[in-house]
Formats: structure tokens, C-alpha cells, sequence
């Protein structure tokens, strides 16, 4: 299965990502950049974490006008695989394949620690092997994370089961206290409506390794891989 | 021609900025202040359309860049001219 990585001016992940891709899941993987209008044949489009254009304007507003950006709207529309990871989500909601939008977080810190997310639904190409219920520890490192969508559609997020991460407590529970950065409902990650899109604030490229400290994110990668095998 | 396009976070929509700023009036004793919604300024200077078409531009810039609709709306006006 190939992969490809992004990068903006500004993504600071892209390394991690592709090392995680390449080294510890051992699958091909190429850098793809923003202004190429070539996906390179890859199977999966990652849009690691980072700081495209610097955020300014708002997290993910400029890097979505990127050439590439445009052919990665195309593949998603065709059901290819796309993951957002911390920026990654942010621009996926700004270009819209994913909905709903991020506030700066409620206490205005900049946030990075590790938490904890729960596995909502994994009838996804990116939880296939987690349990629903699953708790994993994955380090979160944003300042725009707190969540927002109007109500209608929470409504169709929760009725077509497109929430799939939520933030709690190391045991699970999903309260306010778990709920870091104020997002609505606890919402960590979201996919689009057909599944093929998952955009999530935590970076399991961070929690890939022993050596890190959490081989919880390792999941999400290897559900890809497997998704993709299967079909 | 300039323009200034006012971009704020809508009615509803939590704005923890506006909070903090308010907050810290509340603390310096400026208690008269019920509420602060922080918002952005862009001036933008254009050139080679007129008024009219720059009334036509100006909700479609905002709308698809500078603004996200699902969180914020936007107001503008013509600042003097050319």
C-alpha cells in the first residue's frame, strides 16, 4: 500500500508522519507537495500536523487554495483514502470534506499533553481494528481544537455515526473534565459521511512507538493498512 | 477604492477571546461592560473596477476566504475614494 504525506510551508509533522508510515508500518510512502498537482499514485493522502501558512488568516483557510489540495478533493470524491491529522482536520474542514469548523481552544492555551480518546465507531477504513469502546493515549498539540458545528449537523454527525474519536477520562469516561479544549460533544475526531475521510486532533504518529511512551495510535495507522489490504 | 470588511463569530457561537478580554476589563474595574465579541479587520485596496462591481466582489472574497460561514459572518463598507 503506498502513501503519501503533505506538506505546506509550515507542516511540521510531515517527518514524523512518513517515518511512522514508512519505517514502523513498513509500507512505501512519498512526500507529496502542496504545490503539485501529481498524488503520485498513492493510496492514502495524509495531511499531517503542523502550522500551514502559519495559520494565519484561520488554521487551514490558505493551505486549502493549494493546487494539491484540489486534486485531494477529487480523490475523496472518488472514495480515496484521506487523513487529517491536528492541522491536517483543520484544513479538511475548511475545504469541506469534512463539516463543521474549530474555535480557539476554551482556555485559550496552547495545549500539548497526552489524553485520551475513545473509539466511537469502528466501522471505519481508520478503526477497523479497534474496538468500539477502545481508549486510546495519544498526544494532542493545538491551539484551535475546540470543535464547533451548528446543531443540525451534530444531529447528522451523531445520527450517521460519523463522530469517531471523542475525548475522556483514562477510564473511559466522557465528561467535561476529559473535554480538554471545549470541543462540542467531546469531539476529538469526525469522519465524512461515506467513511473514506477522518480528520482528528491527537497525532498517532506521536503514539506509534514504544520509545514514545504509547503505541496506542499505531491502531489507526494498521487499520488503513488493513482496510486497503482487504479490498 | 478601500474597503474595510469586518469579520466576527456569529450570535451563539462561543467566542473564548471576547470572554478573556471581557474578563480582564471586568478586573480593572470597567464593570459597565456587559459583553465583548472579538472579531477581524481587513482593508483591502482595489483598483480597475467600479463601485458596483466592487459591491458584487467584496461578499465573494469574504464569503469563500475571509470569512468561514459556518462560524462567522461579515460586514463591510466602502472606506473612500480612489
Amino acid at each position: 500500500m503506498k502513501f503519501g504525506v503533505v506538506i505546506f510551508p509550515g507542516s511540521n509533522c510531515d517527518y514524523d508522519t512518513f517515518y511512522v508510515l514508512k519505517e514502523v508500518l513498513g509500507q512505501p510512502t512519498v512526500f507529496l507537495w502542496h504545490k503539485d498537482h501529481d498524488l503520485q499514485g498513492v493510496n492514502c493522502v495524509v495531511l499531517p500536523g503542523g502550522f500551514s501558512y502559519g495559520d494565519y488568516l484561520r488554521s487551514g483557510a490558505i493551505a486549502r487554495f493549494s493546487p494539491l489540495m484540489q486534486e485531494i478533493v477529487e480523490f475523496a470524491h472518488k472514495g480515496g483514502l484521506v487523513l487529517g491529522i491536528c492541522n491536517g482536520f483543520q484544513i479538511l474542514l475548511e475545504v469541506g470534506l469534512l463539516e463543521g469548523a474549530m474555535l480557539r481552544n476554551k482556555n485559550l492555551k496552547f495545549l500539548c499533553q497526552h489524553v485520551w480518546v475513545r473509539v466511537e465507531n469502528n466501522q471505519t477504513p481508520f478503526t477497523w481494528q479497534a474496538k468500539v469502546g477502545q481508549i486510546l493515549k495519544i498526544p494532542i498539540a493545538h491551539f484551535d481544537g475546540n470543535y464547533y458545528a451548528p446543531a443540525e449537523t451534530l444531529e447528522k454527525l451523531k445520527t450517521k455515526r460519523q463522530i469517531i474519536f471523542r475525548y475522556c477520562t483514562e477510564s473511559g469516561e466522557i465528561n467535561e473534565e476529559a473535554n480538554v479544549n471545549g470541543s462540542l460533544e467531546n469531539i476529538a475526531g469526525i469522519s465524512n459521511d461515506a467513511g473514506n475521510v477522518l480528520g482528528l486532533m491527537p497525532h498517532p504518529e506521536r503514539a506509534s512507538e514504544r520509545l514514545l511512551n504509547s503505541t496506542d495510535g499505531l491502531v489507526i495507522f494498521q487499520s488503513i493498512l488493513d482496510y486497503w489490504q482487504r479490498q | 477604492m478601500k474597503v474595510r470588511i469586518l469579520v466576527n463569530l456569529k450570535n451563539g457561537v462561543l467566542d473564548p477571546q471576547g470572554q478573556t478580554v471581557r474578563h480582564a476589563l471586568h478586573v480593572l474595574g470597567y464593570h459597565q461592560v456587559k459583553d465583548v465579541r472579538q472579531g477581524k479587520v481587513f482593508e483591502l485596496e482595489l483598483e480597475g473596477l467600479d463601485r458596483q462591481s466592487a459591491a458584487r466582489l467584496i461578499p465573494e472574497i469574504a464569503d469563500r476566504v475571509l470569512a468561514n460561514p459556518i462560524i462567522e459572518s461579515f460586514s463591510w463598507d466602502f472606506l473612500e475614494e480612489a
